[in-house]
Order: C-alpha cells, then structure tokens, then sequence
C-alpha cells in the first residue's frame, strides 16, 4: 500500500499517479516482452524450425501404435515351404508346430482371414491376396526369376509397391510382404499380447472365471507361476526392477538423514561454539548439494559398478547436503526454554538432546525425509537410467531396442503408479506421524525449510 | 470423572502405573527401531548382493576416480582455460534448456493450477480432473519423456526441453494451487460484479495477489531444471551432459576435459543457488519493505 502526502496539490497529486501508472503499464509490456524476446532466442538457438526435418512422424507411428497393440507374423519359408505363426515375430511368442490361431488353417494351401472379405492364400506355388473392391493380388516367387507377381488391370496403387524381387501390399486388414526368400503376412490386434500367459503355458487363452475356477482347485501357486515366469513380459525381473528403484530411495534417503543429523548440529551456532567447524561443515554442505547428483553418481559408479548400491549412494551423498542445510536451519530455531526445563531437572547432555531438543525437530525432520522420499523415488528412476539399475534401467534397454514399445509403456504405467503411490503414502504418512497438520497440506513455514524440496 | 470417586490411587500406585506406561512406550519404541534397522540391514544387504560391485570393494576405490581426474587435469593445468571457454557453450545450451522448460512448465502451471483451484476454476465441476493431470505430469520422471521423444525428434535440446517443462508444470501446479488458495477471492468478486472474463479476473484479480510467490517457486524450480537438464543431457539431448558422457566415454587422455566440465557444472549451480536463494529472500521477505 502506498500512502499519500496529503499536502500535496491535487495537480502533484496527478502527475505522482500518472508516472506510477506509466511505470506499472511500461512494466506489463516489459516482462512479458522480454519473456518472448527469450523464447524467440530460444527458437532460434534449438533450432527448432529444423526440428521438423529431423523429426521422424513414422517414428511416431509405429512408437503410438505399437504401444497399444500388437501384430501377429505368419510366415511362410519359401524354399521349403513351412508356415509359421509368431506374435511380434519373436522367437516367445511363437505358436508350436501345428497350432494356430483361428484366422489361420494351416495345410497343404494355408488360409489366412484378415476379415471384411480380406483373404490371404499361401498355395503351393503361388500366393494371392483377395483384397474387397480391388481384385486378386497374385505372386509367384521363384529362387531364379525373383517374384513374378500378377496384378489386377489398371494403375498400381500407392498402397502396392511392387519390384522385381519384392512384393508388398499394405492394407487396413493387415500387410503382405513376398521376397525370393519368404513370404509374410502381418495382421494387427489391439491390447497388449500374452500380457498374462505365453502360448506354451497351459493357462493360455483361459478366461478369468476358469483360472479361479482352478485356483479355487489348488491350481493357483501354478498359476501364479506361469504367471510370473511370463518370458514375454518378464514379470518377475519388473517386480525385481520397482523393489530395486523403490530400495535405492529408500535406502538413500533414510541413510542421508541418518549421517546429515549429528553432522548438522556440528553446523548451528548454538550448538556448536567453534567457529572454524561450524563455518567448515556448512562448506561441505554446500559443497556435496553443489557437485551435482549427475556427477556423484558418476563418479561412485566408477567405484561400486552399476546396481542399485551406487544409486542408494549417489541419493545417499547429494541429499546429505541438503538434509544438513535444512537440519540445521531448524535446529537454529530451537526453543531453548524447552532445553533449560530439561536441565533444569538435573538432566544430562544426552538426555538434553533428546527430550530438549529431538521433539522439537521431529516434525520437521520427518516431514522433509519423507516429502525426499517421494522425490527420490523419482530420481532413483533417473539415476537407474544412467548407472544401471532397477525400473530405469529396463526402460532404457526397452527404449534402445526400438521396437518394444509396449513394454516402454507398459513401465512407464508402473513408474508412474509407483511415484504416485509414494506420493500417496508419503503424504498419508507425514499426515499421521506429525500431528496438527490436519488434512491440509502445511501452511506455515513453508517460506523457510520446504523451498529446498525438488 | 469416574477416577474421582472411587478411592483414591496410592502414590505407589500411580508410580507403578506410569513406570508401566514408560516401560511399554520405550518397548514398543525399541521394536519400532529394531524393525526399523533391520530392514535398512536387510535393505542394504539386497542392494550389495544386486549390485556389481560389492560396498567393501568399493568403499576404497571411491577416491580413485576423482584422483586420478584430478592428477590429469593437473598435469595439464595450462590446458583448463581453454577447456573452459570451448565448453561454454554447452553449458550455455544447458541453461537455456532450464530456463525455456521452465518458463512454458510456469505458464502451464499457472493455467492447471488456476483451473484447479476452488473459487477461481471456470468448471468447477473439472477440478479434480486438472489435479489428476497435475498429478500425472508430476510423477512421469523427466527421462522418460526426453527417451520416448528423442526417438521421435531425434537427439538435440528440444526433447530435453519438453520432458523438463511437462514435469515443471505439474510439479508448478501443484505448488501454484497451494499458493492460490491463501489469495483473497474478494478481488476476484469486485472484477465479477463489473463484468470481467474469466481471462481478466485471473491476470488483474489473483495474478497480483501471487505473483511475488509464483515467481519464488519458478526460481527454485529455475535450480532442479538446471540439474536436470545436465542429466538428461547425459542420455543424448545435448548440452553439457552429453560433452561429459563423451569426455567420459574416451577415458583417460581427456579427463582434463571432464575436470574442466565438472568445474563448470559445480559454479553454475552453486552460482544460480546463491542468486536464486538472494532474490527468493527479497521476494517473500523483503520486496515490501
């Protein structure tokens, strides 16, 4: 609020709020401007009109519709003549010899469906597709002449690409590709494929009331263990993966807090007379917060190799700067009433400590370890990443191999659950460890200790 | 009331009474605690038996590495500034990657926190949707996002940017949200009753109120960005991150340059700490005065 001279003229009066006013609309027009000025550089320094020239949209085609569905291989070898049916084309996900999906008759001419009147025939010589509205697609591959292919009259559409040795139609139903070498037909399903069981497990394709049917039969620890076992979607090794990513927050933080206590009572002026330590101790708190968690966690694991050990200690170093930097910022405040009613008593110093001032910075101490907690779930995610450990370290492998994509969102479905599960818990938990903070989130003191949270 | 009555408690009787209640409440504490070692035992132990290399192994070799950094960078001190100056501008690119995800996380914070907020959300009936979304953005880890969209936009800052500002604006919101209900809606209901927009209660009503706050925490996030973009850089999206993991990746011959790299990450970030935390004081304490 700003107040007035009242001696003032109406016309001195005037003119003050007439310059502050142009001040205040110079300033609307000055910060957003610079603001876009910023970004404006920013544009130019990404160079993101360029952006779109690298940027590669089949990658994110096939990365969107892989991530909710899957597609089902049946190849046909060419030289011998053999059909098999694979989910993904993978070696897992393989039907064994004879069986096959109801879209499929295998024989001695094998009868794919892909539905809407779409029909694919491997015969024995010549393959043909019957596509609705077009016409019969024929194909006639030969280890001399290459692929002879028969085509309905008119001009080739675009969705055929057709070449000496190769043939390739690309349909809603599905898509066909023939070489000299083999021929293959994709058909595309929704969901996540063999999410539960895989095709050599004996629970494939059963429906959930017969699975508890079974397990209500003492079938269930079977069940589970195909389950788990699942070569497909690895359940077990994830599981394994979220402890591990869960235990490095776990163990770093706790560890930090554990280490940054006594060493941020060595850094308070009221506890510690010494100058010379205490001005050390806040150096090294701001020394080890300073070097950032990339470089600790470089650095240890060059000495511990990756795993989760490095990441709980890479957690462990960066945030005993800060715990030590928010521990003793609270222990300054202490009320030292409360320590000479203690005393006052004939208490010792240890028992000072810890019903003088332990109680005080409880709620504090709690409340930051287990709000760390949360935000080191996450980064324990990142640092697995880089060190090799746990959830972040399956994601960047799913990642690298660019084509299981449903498995990359498959676990960042769990990363997230994860976080926010410990987001829940961690509040759940501050909520009835530190009594008076209600239902609500905490008001007061917020300026202070909580601005150091990530 | 019921204790008046009936015959009064000897004093011995109140002494053994609480000796019991100390007696239980340290039991309980010390199983509390005993439960509480053991599983950081027990959780200490798992990590060492999962990871490569053993605690004990590596506790000595701990130093080794910044040594043996240390000793290069030494020996080629003259190198250093040379060093500094061509990595310069990644490190510049860095900080813009921090700065830009934060100012677009600030603005898409600001609008999810507005939106989620009570009294102020235009739909009052979406509120808890914008928390979710909020809360989705919050919880994805920046990697993830700078992963899945380096395969698509190919390696380089923007990807970094994007991830950085998704997690910012939820991380924002959430914090925003909190700021925005100790505002006064009574601006908001005087900019009502002349007919504002909802655009223009928001910017004239509630932005004033907040910004000071606003700003603080953009500040803080402006230093966690800064530590993120250097990270996510190490996966390939450019800036000082990645001349470190190629510094790194060469081994011992250029560890001068990875000396002179961890230099420049340990002043910029203790530089924008001590900036950052000067101007949040003024912010929240001093502006008024």
């Amino acid at each position: 609020m700003t107040t007035f001279d009242t001696t003032l003229t109406p016309a001195d009066l005037k003119s003050d709020i007439s310059r502050l006013f142009l001040k205040k609309r110079l300033m609307n027009f000055a910060l957003p401007a610079a603001v876009l000025a910023y970004l404006a550089y920013v544009f130019v320094a990404f160079d993101m009109p360029g952006l779109w020239e690298r940027a590669s949209l089949d990658n994110a085609r096939t990365l969107i519709s892989d991530s909710y569905s899957y597609k089902t291989h049946v190849t046909r070898d060419n030289r011998s003549g053999a059909v098999s049916v694979a989910i993904e084309g993978e070696r897992k996900g393989a039907y064994p010899e004879g069986m096959s999906p109801d879209w499929v008759a295998l024989g001695e001419t094998t009868v794919i469906d892909l539905e809407d009147g779409h029909v694919v025939t491997f015969g024995p010589e010549t393959i043909e597709y019957l596509i609705p509205g077009y016409g019969v697609v024929r194909a006639t591959p030969s280890r001399r002449a290459g692929v002879q292919t028969e085509l309905p009259a008119g001009d080739v559409p675009e969705w055929i690409s057709v070449s000496k040795n190769r043939l390739a139609v690309t349909t809603d139903a599905g898509r066909l590709t023939v070489t000299r070498n083999r021929a293959e037909v994709f058909r595309y399903f929704a969901g996540w494929e063999l999410f539960f069981f895989t095709l050599d497990s004996p629970y494939y394709g059963m429906g959930a009331a017969e699975l508890l049917q079974r397990a209500a039969t003492g079938e269930g620890g079977a069940i589970f263990q195909e389950f788990w076992t699942n070569k497909m979607w690895r359940h077990q090794d994830v599981a394994w993966a979220i402890a591990e990513t869960l235990l490095m927050a776990f163990l770093g933080t706790i560890g930090a807090g554990i280490i940054a206590l006594p060493l941020a009572f060595a850094a308070t002026r009221n506890f510690m007379p010494l100058r010379s330590i205490r001005f050390a101790m806040r150096r090294l708190f701001d020394f080890v917060r300073g070097v950032d968690s990339l470089i600790w966690t470089v650095v240890l694991a060059r000495a511990f190799g990756p795993g989760p050990l490095t990441g709980a200690l890479a957690i462990l170093v960066t945030d005993t700067g800060t715990f030590g930097k928010i521990f003793s910022e609270a222990l300054e405040n202490v009320d030292q009433k409360q320590i000479e009613g203690v005393a006052s008593t004939g208490a010792g110093p240890v028992q000072r400590y810890r019903f003088g001032v332990i109680p005080q910075i409880t709620p504090v101490l709690l409340s930051q370890l287990l709000y760390f907690l949360e935000s080191n779930t996450r980064s324990a995610t990142i640092i697995g990443a880089i060190t090799g450990g746990g959830i972040g370290l399956l994601l960047t492998q799913a990642i690298i191999t660019q084509k299981d994509w449903e498995e990359v969102a498959y676990y960042i479905t769990l990363i997230i659950l994860m976080v926010m599960l410990m987001d829940w818990f961690s509040g759940w938990l501050r909520r009835r460890l530190i009594k008076g903070e209600g239902g609500k989130p905490r008001r007061k003191g917020r300026a202070g200790t909580a601005f150091l949270l990530p | 009331m019921a204790e008046l009555t009936a015959a009064r408690p000897g004093i011995e009787d109140i002494r053994q009474h609480y000796t019991a209640h100390t007696q239980r409440k340290r039991l309980y504490g010390g199983i509390l605690l005993a439960v509480f070692v053991a599983l950081m035992a027990a959780g200490f132990r798992t990590a060492d038996a999962r990871n490569a290399g053993s605690f004990a192994d590596g506790f000595t070799r701990i130093f080794d590495y910044p040594a043996e950094v240390l000793a290069e960078a030494a020996e080629k001190a003259a190198q250093l500034p040379g060093h500094l100056v061509h990595f310069f501008p990644a490190l510049v690119e860095t900080l813009n990657i921090a700065a830009a995800s934060t100012l677009v996380g600030a603005v898409f914070g600001t609008l999810l926190s507005l939106l989620a907020t009570r009294g102020m959300a235009p739909w009052p009936a979406l509120i808890p949707l914008f928390r979710r979304i909020s809360d989705i953005c919050r919880a994805i880890p920046e990697i993830v996002i700078a992963l899945v969209l380096i395969f698509v936009l190919g390696g380089g800052p923007v990807a970094a940017m994007l991830a950085i500002a998704i997690h910012t604006a939820g991380a924002l919101g959430k914090l925003f949200s909190e700021v925005n209900e100790n505002a006064s809606l009574k601006p908001v209901e005087g900019l009502t009753s002349v007919g504002a927009t909802w655009a223009q209660r928001m910017t004239l009503g509630v932005i004033p109120q907040v910004g000071p706050n606003y700003v603080s925490y953009a500040l803080l996030r402006f230093e966690i960005n800064i530590r993120a973009s250097a990270i996510l850089g190490f996966v390939g999206a450019g800036g000082i991150g990645y001349e470190l993991k190629n510094a790194m990746s060469w081994g011992q011959g250029r560890y001068d340059e990875a000396a002179a790299i961890f230099l420049l990450l340990f002043v910029t970030i203790v530089a924008v700490d001590q900036l950052s935390g000067l101007l949040r004081d003024r912010l929240t304490h001093g502006a008024k005065a």
